[in-house]
């Protein structure tokens, strides 16, 4: 017995001294490689990396850290544009024809060189294949058939690109520097297209290589992308052939990690240089910490509750303004939004020409309930809200909740996860509505047209904008936003947008809440990490570690 | 318990059910099973309230372009029309094109499959290893300080929930002590110098000596194949205790010790062995869960399994890839509860010969 004893010590003295070793063989803090930022980021959203057709967050970074433009948002005041591979530009007289001349001696990553054949090209395959971003171009009175004459080549370097009406001309500029415009290796790319049958839905013989380049690379900017493996990680390399100040860092890894928590932890243990994802409670935890640092920057995006024109108790002109004094946004602000979100009721969101900066609307349940009592609902009324699962919508949405209660308004809350609300949304099957709108291009047309502007309001409308969404019948105010496209006086355009944006923080349906910052945690060896006004320009090629 | 009921039933069939027999009346249920699964999983993917348009284009693509997807994606069809169709490609072994990766469904599969079953068998050898023992300790000394424990070790992996205990052990062994790597299968700096070819790290990287690649792979599967491990064990030491008492209190156990035979003999030589029986159906039930539970696993520790792929897919909609993962993983569990009633049968000698 006693024997017995001595030897389940000595074992457990033995598993004790194995144990020890272990942790004295584990290597010390763990570092991420000297020449290469490693990212922890929510990529699940990327479903193509071609240009032609991305149209996601995420993959707005990736192109605009790989792709060239031929103009750029300057990003030291982003109501204005910049040359990247053009050098110069002019505009015709009558605001029709766009000549941009490119810089000499440029090539792609591949060695190729970059021509205005290239440019064409670029432009004429996003005509052509017409998916999602398509429009940006589309608009213009582009199409199919007649890109070859509206963007086309008129020598090596001069590039021609005409539109349809004399629009304003920041407008032209400032959707051509969205993502859409990338210049691609159209050698590079034709060497990759497939051959395919023309039906009625693509014209055209071939796919112009857009099979390939849903994971292929055909750019020339700062980083070529070497790899994206589908929810496991973004792989840019240095790309030595970029025209301009070439990256400090050789590599950048994207690595795809869902939790914000574990993201701060791997930020804490070295594993990563930068964590994308974090929410509030993380950022808290991580703020003590001196190792570590956070950024953040406005985004172009805007959170609101929108009202269902169809629901005849939220189509009184009183319950659409009541509802604006009904959001506590000082608790918000400084609780569940605090390092997430900037308070911001307008449409246009800071850093868009023609940003209006009022904030005219407080909690005022007095007020309030003046409004319901003129609108006949003295004694208020149930509606329900569709919110997505997830933070801070469920969070913004039980505040509400609670401080519209005050008023009488019962809200029913309904929660579903993202894609399930929002079929619903666009179905127009919604009461009330939570979510986010981000702008589809760096330019307040963006923004006006889904927010004021609603052509045909019939359920079969074609132009389903968020006003559509809302059943929100406002043939006044659309004809001032197709107007303020064709201003050419700058100042003028912006003053139409300023105007079409107190209009609609009288009447309109939208209850807009905040701007979205975007927050990342970094470490603090980390030099010169930004992030910038939009997803398609958080640019990483200045980067460099201490 | 299915799996011992419908074992049950099978042994009070008769003599006449000859293995083979037994074989093809198996892959009768099997096929069955596996068609109500394909339709099961077709009518709750069409019938959710999202369209499956959104999760290819997001919500910013213009009315024409989600019109011609439609119409690309076959959903201006007749639900049977679209059912048939489906059919017919994942008896082919096709279930379409993921969204969000842009691969065949079956290609991500053959990918990300790998990266569960490596886990899921550590996790299980861990179990079956520390979770037999332990079962058979408690059993022995029933009552004891020691069946306590085995007792609560099982209640707590019983009752508390993984992504819990996951988040906890991370932030000691990972944050705190430094012990084990985190995220994902392998460091990124092995990222693109190792070349896996079965798709089981520990397996491809002691195959090709590297060992520095072995230690980083072990480095990252120890901690969430614990945890599996631990949950695994929870439940083979809590069914190991159950059917030891099951055999102790049986009358050859009476007489072989009234026979004089050493306590150890009849503990691990009888008892065991005859308890072993039905321990091959908890162990595979406890690995096919693991291959299909490990999804908050998966997700808290960023392990590009198929959990995660299936939890990544059904965020973005992107039904195929929920669908064909669901079969492909139903199917496992099918083939899992198959093999052990056919286990079963071999290790059982009454199933042979009565």
């Amino acid at each position: 017995m006693m024997m017995e004893k001595i030897a389940l010590r000595s074992r457990m003295w033995l598993a004790g001294a194995a144990l020890s070793a272990f942790v004295a063989a584990s290597p010390a803090f763990a570092v991420t490689p000297a020449d290469t930022l490693v990212e922890g980021f929510a990529i699940d959203d990327i479903i193509s990396v071609d240009p032609a057709e991305a149209f996601e967050l995420s993959t707005a970074e990736v192109t605009g850290n790989t792709y060239d433009l031929l103009i750029r948002i300057d990003l030291n005041d982003t109501s204005k544009v910049k040359g990247d591979l053009a050098e110069s530009w002019t505009i015709s007289d009558d605001g029709l024809v766009y000549t941009f001349k490119l810089k000499p001696g440029l090539k792609f990553a591949s060695g190729n060189p970059i021509t205005a054949a290239d440019v064409a090209y670029s432009f004429e395959r996003v005509v052509k294949l017409d998916l999602s971003p398509a429009f940006i171009i589309n608009q213009f009175g582009i199409t199919g058939d007649n890109v070859a004459e509206k963007a086309k080549a008129v020598d090596d370097t001069t590039f021609q690109f005409t539109v349809d009406k004399s629009y304003a001309p920041s407008f032209v500029l400032n959707c051509l520097s969205s993502t859409v415009g990338s210049v691609v290796d159209s050698k590079l790319v034709k060497e990759h297209a497939v051959a395919v049958t023309p039906d009625a839905d693509h014209k055209w013989d071939n796919d112009f290589g857009n099979g390939w380049m849903k994971t292929g690379y055909a750019g020339s900017g700062p980083f070529k992308l070497r790899e994206w493996k589908a929810n496991e990680a973004v792989v840019m390399e240095r790309n030595d052939n970029y025209w301009g100040e070439k990256p400090k860092l050789a590599r950048v890894i994207y690595r795809h990690m869902k939790e914000s928590s574990a993201q701060r932890l791997a930020l804490q243990a070295g594993d990563i240089d930068v964590a994308r994802n974090l929410e509030p409670n993380d950022l808290n935890a991580i703020a003590d910490n001196k190792d570590l640092a956070t950024v953040s920057a406005p985004k172009g995006t805007v959170w609101y509750i929108s009202l269902n024109q169809k629901n005849e108790k939220l189509a009184k002109p009183e319950v659409r303004q009541a509802f604006k004094y009904l959001v506590d946004y000082d608790a918000l602000g400084s609780t569940i939004l605090k390092g997430i979100g900037e308070i911001h009721q307008t449409f246009l969101p800071k850093g868009d020409l023609g940003e209006l900066d009022e904030n005219p609307f407080k909690l005022d349940v007095a007020k309030a309930k003046e409004l319901l009592e003129k609108a006949g609902l003295k004694d208020g009324f149930s509606v329900t809200m569709d919110v997505r699962n997830g933070q801070p919508t469920t969070a913004m949405a039980e505040s509400i909740q609670q401080t519209a209660a005050q008023a009488g308004v019962k809200i029913e809350i309904i929660p579903g996860d993202g894609k399930q609300t929002l079929t619903k949304y666009r179905a127009r099957n919604h009461d009330i509505y939570i979510g986010q709108w981000g702008q589809d291009y760096f330019d307040p047309n963006s923004n006006a047209q889904t927010f004021v502007s609603n052509p045909d309001n019939s359920d079969d409308g074609k132009t389903k904008t968020l006003a559509w969404r809302n059943a929100w019948d406002i043939p006044e105010l659309t004809k001032q936003t197709e107007a303020a496209l064709l201003e050419k006086d700058t100042a003028k355009r912006a003053a139409m947008y300023q105007e079409l944006q107190k209009k609609a923080l009288e009447e309109s349906p939208f209850v807009i809440i905040h701007q979205q910052l975007e927050v990342a945690g970094l470490r603090a060896n980390l030099k010169d990490f930004k992030l910038g006004p939009s997803f398609d320009t958080n640019f990483v090629s200045q980067v460099s570690k201490e | 318990m299915s799996a011992v009921e419908q074992q049950a039933g099978a042994r009070g069939s008769g003599r006449a059910l000859a293995i083979a027999g037994g074989i093809g009346r198996f892959l009768l249920i099997a096929a069955t099973t596996y068609l109500g699964l394909l339709a099961v999983t077709f009518f709750i993917g069409r019938v959710i309230p999202i369209d499956p348009v959104l999760a290819v284009l997001g919500d910013r693509a213009p009315e024409s372009v989600v019109e011609r997807t439609r119409r690309e994606m076959g959903l201006d069809l007749p639900l049977i029309e679209q059912f048939w169709i489906y059919i017919k490609a994942a008896l082919n072994g096709d279930f379409g094109t993921s969204v969000l990766t842009t691969n065949p469904v079956m290609a991500d599969i053959r990918r990300v499959f790998p990266a569960t079953i490596e886990l899921a068998t550590v996790g299980t050898l861990i179990g079956t290893v520390l979770g037999i023992p332990l079962g058979v300790l408690a059993a022995v000394k029933r009552g004891s300080l020691a069946d306590q424990f085995v007792r609560v070790v099982g209640l707590v992996g019983y009752s508390v929930p993984i992504f819990w205990l996951a988040l906890l052990a991370l932030v000691l062994f990972y944050a705190k002590l430094q012990w084990v790597a985190f995220p994902g299968r392998i460091d990124i700096v092995y990222q693109y110098t190792f070349t896996p070819v079965t798709g089981f790290y520990l397996l491809d990287s002691a195959l090709q000596g590297q060992w520095d690649v072995f230690w980083d792979v072990f480095r990252h599967i120890v901690l969430p194949g614990a945890l599996l491990g631990y949950f695994s064990l929870a439940y083979i030491s809590r069914m190991t205790r159950s059917f030891m008492l099951n055999e102790l209190s049986q009358e050859y156990v009476v007489a072989a010790r009234a026979k004089g035979l050493s306590e150890t003999r009849i503990i691990w030589g009888h008892a065991l062995r005859n308890a072993a029986v039905p321990m091959v159906t908890v162990i595979a039930l406890s690995y096919a869960g693991l291959l299909e539970g490990s999804v908050l696993t998966e997700t808290v520790f960023s392990w590009p399994g198929i959990g995660l792929y299936i939890t990544d897919s059904l965020q973005n909609a992107d039904m195929n890839a929920v669908l064909g993962g669901t079969i492909v993983i139903g199917s496992v569990f099918i083939a899992i509860n198959l093999f052990s009633d056919l286990l079963y049968k071999l290790l059982d000698p009454r199933t042979k010969v009565r």
